[in-house]
């Protein structure tokens, strides 16, 4: 099963290298992983999306605990949560494909960042698999380049991972 | 007043009680030799070779809950001393490991003798530093103890370059750190504690499974009244031998790949099982699928709770210090009315008396040739069972585990987890310098000692008496074994050929050597060489070069599938 692991972690050089290396010593996956400091400049929030059995992921989460940088770690996935991913796409828009692919970012709730005569960049939120659309969406000889973030997630409503 | 790193570091050292510090020196830490030579009180072990002095601090550490202290330089210093570190790791040894770095200036450039030394030991240690700051110095060496010796005890890295050993700043010791993110549960739950204990009153086929946790938290008293209390079996794992008296008529011996019959048949068929700072290790308990058809329930004990559920689901885990976990088990147990179910205690132990009539430990005692069994069995007594025993790693550590019955903790020093070869004699240094009045003997066998050999120089510069018991069978005996059960005799590469005549390489120490080569010489040669107070006694004994560890669970099979000596 998918799973997003939150971590708190003391913005100290090398943190991330420990949790990466956790991972890969320990055979678990990494389908994403996203960092970025906090308000608080001394500690780094990280959002880790994983797939493993319920087993395998209360070991990830242990092992994550046992890290001496590591602060907290929750598993969004346990409750309601809300998960975005931020997208750009270069895409070929030339001819009668670009009215089409106008149409297509705006149904997708896209926006345009950049134009050339024969391309745009479309900027697409949203959680996953939304974006996982959009590219089936077009053609697949149309992109010219993807870029994206990796989910970041966060609790809904009282829901709250801080220190 | 302001002082160097240099000073800093040795200050720290002082301040934090430190006795001794092995180590070697090197271009990046000579600033801090240079202080180490101007102060006495802070006295540094020089070894041969840096693992050998991380195997020391592990040995010093192991035999005198201490935390132990190496030093040594950077690029190759460290990478000579990663295997210490990983064994120390394994095995959850506290120590703090001082690494000398390139200047910081320099790190990055490939400069000489540089080695990314964080990065290499990131994991094999419970968590390593790179001092940039002299500033940071002395709260990042009180963070290294403090971690080291707290929670699930292991190495921590402090990396000190050059430059910050020479710049200086105001020294002030902290008493205490603490770290926001690190808070280890300490305290067992006590609802938790409730729940084992009524399973453990409830019991009818109940077993006690105690492993090294119980050592490195010194809760052996508390053990063994507990399995007093309740008249339970009771058996320990290779790292937990003397948690629990090897004497006990309630103690069935170690447990796991080459445990006792009696043991193994006990953890497959009880009802409830508890472990004591114990992790279900693939030498333990063999295929966690087999070991899981048995119908039981768990209760787990340990002060690492990722050690809890990772190979085998239990029913209540109990995260905490073991010693403090039992006392309140013991004041609970003794404050309820219920008393354990002795008909169903008796049941149980007319079973296990059953399978100890297999005698799975008996041997050939009439044989001509020199059974090394036969060697442990004179060893344990005439050192009256009372000597610190380190070992190296294959046969001749199987032997010692089952043959040498340690009533006390921290009397067997080996290396369980990572299964380091060349541990035993730098070990026996660093637990003769803990334990001056000890008895100290490594069992070794002629693979594993030349692996660390060159500290016989150590021994020899520092009048550690220990007693080397070399039981010599020209083979890298556990390979062999192997070889012999599961890869048709064909016994490549565990030859050992062109061996060193080890009684003239111990007198070319400086040492004495003893050849035996008769059982009956045995008992003359163990006194001889243990009358001799003052000397390094080194005692090469040919043992028969056939003779295997029984009993024995092949990996990857079932507990219960054990081959015994008759069987073959």
């Amino acid at each position: 099963m998918r799973h997003i692991l939150s971590i708190l972690v003391e913005n100290e050089a090398g943190a991330l290298s420990r949790i990466s290396g956790l991972f890969s010593a320990r055979g678990y996956n990494i389908e994403s992983l996203t960092v970025a400091p906090t308000e608080d400049a001394t500690m780094s929030r990280m959002t880790i999306v994983t797939i493993g059995s319920d087993d395998v992921v209360e070991q990830i989460t242990k092992q994550l605990n046992k890290l001496v940088e590591v602060v907290k770690v929750v598993d969004l996935t346990e409750g309601n949560h809300i998960e975005r991913e931020l997208m750009l796409v270069k895409v070929r828009a030339s001819g009668k494909d670009r009215e089409e692919m106008k149409r297509l970012a705006d149904i997708f709730r896209g926006r345009i960042l950049d134009v050339t005569d024969k391309s745009y960049t479309i900027e697409l939120t949203g959680t996953g698999s939304k974006l996982d659309a959009f590219i089936t969406a077009i053609e697949p000889g149309v992109i010219l380049e993807t870029v994206r973030t990796g989910a970041s997630g966060i609790g809904r409503g009282e829901r709250i991972l801080r220190i | 007043m302001e002082l160097t790193g240099a000073e800093i570091v040795v200050r720290c050292l002082k301040d934090e009680g430190v006795e001794y510090v092995f180590g070697y020196p090197g271009g990046a830490v000579l600033n801090i030799y240079d202080e180490i030579f101007k102060q006495d009180a802070v006295k540094h072990v020089l070894v041969r070779h840096e693992q050998g002095a991380v195997h020391a601090a592990d040995g010093y550490s192991r035999s005198s809950r201490k935390v132990g202290v190496a030093l040594v330089t950077s690029g190759p210093g460290v990478t000579n001393a990663v295997t210490g570190i990983a064994t120390a790791y394994m095995d959850s040894v506290p120590m703090v490991v001082l690494t000398g770095q390139v200047p910081t200036h320099a790190i990055g450039q490939d400069a000489f003798q540089e080695c990314d030394t964080v990065g290499i030991t990131r994991p094999c240690v419970k968590h390593n530093f790179l001092v940039k700051d002299v500033k940071d110095l002395a709260t990042t060496i009180k963070k290294a103890f403090y971690l080291a010796a707290s929670g699930r005890p292991g190495p921590v890295l402090v990396d000190i370059p050059k430059d910050v050993t020479q710049a200086s700043t105001e020294y002030s010791y902290p008493k205490t750190v603490s770290l926001r993110s690190y808070n280890p549960v300490t305290k067992g739950h006590l609802g938790q504690i409730k729940k084992a204990v009524q399973l453990l009153l409830d019991a009818k086929r109940p077993m006690i499974y105690a492993g090294g946790g119980v050592i490195l938290n010194d809760a052996a008293p508390q053990l063994t009244r507990l399995t007093r209390l309740l008249g339970f079996p009771c058996t320990n794992t290779l790292m937990g031998l003397g948690a629990f008296p090897g004497t006990d008529p309630q103690f069935t011996g170690m447990l796991g790949m080459h445990g006792t019959y009696e043991s193994n048949m006990a953890m497959q068929h009880c009802d409830v099982l508890i472990a004591i700072g114990a992790r279900f290790d693939d030498r333990v308990i063999g295929d966690p699928a087999h070991f899981s058809r048995g119908d039981r329930r768990i209760i787990h004990i340990d002060i690492d709770p990722s050690s809890i559920s990772k190979r085998v689901k239990v029913d209540v885990p109990i995260v905490g210090y073991v010693a403090d976990v039992l006392d309140e088990m013991i004041r609970q147990i003794e404050n309820s009315p219920q008393r354990p179910d002795a008909a169903a205690l008796k049941a149980w132990w007319a079973d296990i008396k059953e399978w100890q009539r297999k005698d799975c430990l008996k041997y050939d005692r009439k044989s001509d040739l020199i059974k090394p069994q036969m060697v442990i069995e004179k060893l344990y007594a005439i050192t009256k069972g009372d000597a610190i025993i380190t070992s190296d790693v294959g046969q001749h550590q199987m032997w010692a585990a089952q043959y040498y019955r340690f009533d006390k903790p921290r009397r067997w020093i080996n290396s369980g987890g990572l299964g380091t070869m060349g541990f035993g004699l730098p070990a026996a240094m660093g637990a003769q310098m803990a334990n001056p009045d000890a008895t100290v003997a490594c069992v070794t066998g002629e693979a594993s000692i030349q692996m660390c050999i060159q500290e016989l120089s150590t021994c020899k510069q520092y009048h550690l008496p220990i007693k080397v018991v070399n039981l010599n069978n020209r083979y890298m005996g556990m390979v062999r074994q192997w070889q012999e059960f599961f890869y048709g005799n064909r016994y490549a590469e565990s030859y050992m050929d062109a061996l060193p005549d080890f009684v003239k390489l111990a007198e070319a120490y400086g040492h004495v050597g003893l050849r035996i080569e008769k059982p009956g010489d045995i008992d003359g040669a163990l006194a001889e060489a243990f009358k001799l107070k003052e000397r390094t006694v080194f005692l090469d004994f040919m043992t028969d070069q056939t003779e295997n560890v029984f009993p024995m669970v092949p990996g990857g099979k079932g507990l219960t599938e054990m081959i015994l000596a008759e069987e073959l």
